[in-house]
């Protein structure tokens, strides 16, 4: 054995691992070389031609649809569902786990599996149209409480976002130090759409949540930010009924902006109660701002309720569980005989709770309007 | 010294009498796993035998003009899992753009090929036993298709057993490991019948 066996072991298995991969990649691209398809979306509204063989999220996205994923096409997060249309071959293994049993009947499937390799017609919410990515910059970062930030960003391209009050965006932050990818999140807007140069969102810290951290602990002032939307069915339905609303902590985001939109609009005919609901007074935000909107807007009802004051906070408003108070309020101070809608932002545990409470002081599901978030 | 089998009996050797599955216990991992469910076991033995095949051939030819001429039998083993793996990939790519049915047939079991011990214990054996190319050919087919025959009969045979009384310490893996046995069994008994090498 003399030194030459060490080099030529090594060359040898570069080459042929090197030649083999050529010729994969020959293949591919031989291979995988697909003609244009059609899409049709919504039975003709739009129609797109484009080059086939990728996934129909990849395809869609670079023709700027975006449909919503929070892992960016892995199939590990069951966002992506469309409806397909057109024969594309069965459900996939990798599907499987994000479809109920009413999906796969439907024909509901995952658009980052389904591989374009011939024409398809899908069905998607008719808003998703609309979604665009936009480029923005970091206009001011506020601390509102000890663990929620407001951050305020400017759109750079397109430099306008036209949005229904309560809908939300997907916020996407770069690779940051442990962190090798992208990561993005969903995250209400604040702002109302008259201010459609700018986009509000209110991002409270969560130990060990990855955009999280990086809003409290990496972002910056200037620096520029990427996010799609404007996404969601939680907005203001237009009829006459009175609204109870009910949002602690960054979940008010959507309700202050629906609210700040009526008063901009002068709808002064519907009464709203806003239920906001906090550990102490260290997790209340924007108090004067709500005070003073009700009392220019004599409609609005803003009830801040502590669940747990200290001694020291010399609170002299509503004091116990968010839910309890508007049990209260919903028997004993709101009129009973008016229409009544319901818009819930929180937690899964904080509106399945306040869904009942509703639902026991007549108020049917179908008028409950929520957006969920973990 | 090139053992004297003609390739057709070689061929039908490799499917019954020395079955790589049920004589030489190899490719043990998805026989037992994917055997749950017959459609399955069909679909990875039709992949099995395709890949074997193809890289059987492959292997001999690399073997032959490459490593013997460059004195690199000590490199045998890592040659072969590459040239294994890159077949592979090949194989998918072209399955999945010619033949949609087979591909969703096949499924997550076509790059799961790459690593079934089956594959490469067959390379090995074609390479031991001094096969020549129309011999490995067959060899590499037959084994295959030994795969393809004892994954979808011990399917069939599970099948029966989950509507059997079978003790509740010997449900699921005790059960099917002593099936395999008696399969194994069965197989051996002809093992005598042709020589391989």
């Amino acid at each position: 054995m003399d030194i030459l066996t060490f080099i030529t072991a090594p060359l040898i298995i570069s080459l042929l691992s090197g030649s083999l991969a050529l010729i994969i990649v020959v293949v591919d691209s031989l291979v995988n070389n697909y003609p244009d398809f059609t899409i049709d979306i919504n039975n003709g509204r739009k129609k797109l031609t484009t080059k086939g063989g990728s996934s129909l999220l990849v395809t869609l996205s670079s023709q700027g649809i975006f449909i919503p994923s929070a892992c960016g096409g892995k199939a590990s997060c069951g966002a992506c569902k469309v409806k397909i249309e057109s024969d594309v071959g069965a459900i996939l293994p990798t599907e499987l786990p994000y479809l109920s049993e009413e999906e796969k009947k439907d024909n509901i499937r995952l658009a980052c599996q389904i591989k374009l390799k011939k024409d398809i017609k899908l069905l998607i919410p008719q808003d998703l149209l609309y979604v665009r990515q936009f480029d923005a910059t970091v206009e001011s970062i506020t601390e509102l409480t000890y663990d929620i930030k407001q951050i305020r960003l400017k759109l750079l391209s397109p430099d306008s976002i036209d949005f229904k009050a309560g809908q939300y965006v997907q916020l996407i932050v770069p690779p940051y130090g442990q962190i090798p990818e992208k990561t993005q999140r969903a995250y209400s807007m604040s702002s109302t759409p008259s201010d459609n140069h700018h986009v509000e969102l209110l991002v409270r810290f969560v130990p060990g949540g990855l955009l999280t951290t990086y809003v409290h602990k990496f972002m910056r002032v200037n620096e520029k930010v990427v996010f799609t939307g404007p996404f969601g069915d939680f907005f203001l339905r237009d009829t006459k009924a009175d609204m109870i609303c009910v949002a602690g902590g960054s979940g008010m985001a959507p309700i202050k902006s629906i609210v700040y939109d009526m008063y901009e609009k002068k709808i002064f005919d519907r009464s709203i109660w806003y239920f906001f609901g906090a550990k102490s007074t260290r997790d209340l935000f924007y108090l004067d701002e709500l005070k003073e909107l009700g009392q220019l807007m004599p409609s609005f009802h803003f009830i801040p309720a502590l669940s747990n004051p200290d001694h020291s906070d010399n609170w002299n408003g509503e004091t116990g569980l968010i839910t309890n108070i508007l049990d209260k309020y919903l028997k004993s101070v709101i009129s009973n005989s008016s229409q009544k809608e319901a818009y819930l932002c929180g937690s899964p545990g904080m509106i399945d709770a306040t869904v009942k409470v509703l639902n026991a002081n007549g108020l049917v599901s179908e008028k409950i309007y929520y957006d969920k978030f973990a | 010294m090139r053992p004297d089998v003609t390739p057709l009996i070689l061929f039908i050797a490799s499917i019954f009498t020395s079955n790589i599955l049920l004589s030489n216990f190899l490719g043990m991992c998805s026989f037992i796993s994917v055997s749950k469910d017959f459609k399955s076991s069909n679909g990875l033995g039709l992949a099995v035998t395709l890949t074997l095949t193809v890289t059987t051939a492959l292997n001999w030819l690399v073997y032959k003009y490459l490593i013997i001429p460059l004195g690199l039998e000590y490199l045998t083993y890592i040659v072969f899992i590459i040239v294994i793996a890159a077949v592979v990939q090949v194989l998918e790519m072209l399955i999945e753009r010619f033949s949609s049915n087979l591909y969703m047939a096949l499924g997550i079991f076509l790059p799961l090929i790459t690593v079934n011990c089956a594959i490469f214990g067959v390379a090995l054996f074609m390479q031991l036993r001094n096969y020549d190319f129309i011999q490995s050919v067959f060899f590499g087919a037959g084994s295959g298709l030994g795969w393809w025959l004892a994954i979808v009969t011990l399917a069939a045979i599970r099948k029966k057993v989950d509507a059997a009384p079978v003790p509740p310490a010997l449900k699921g893996p005790g059960i099917t490991l002593i099936t395999i046995g008696f399969m194994a069994m069965a197989f051996i008994g002809f093992s005598g019948m042709i020589s391989v090498q």
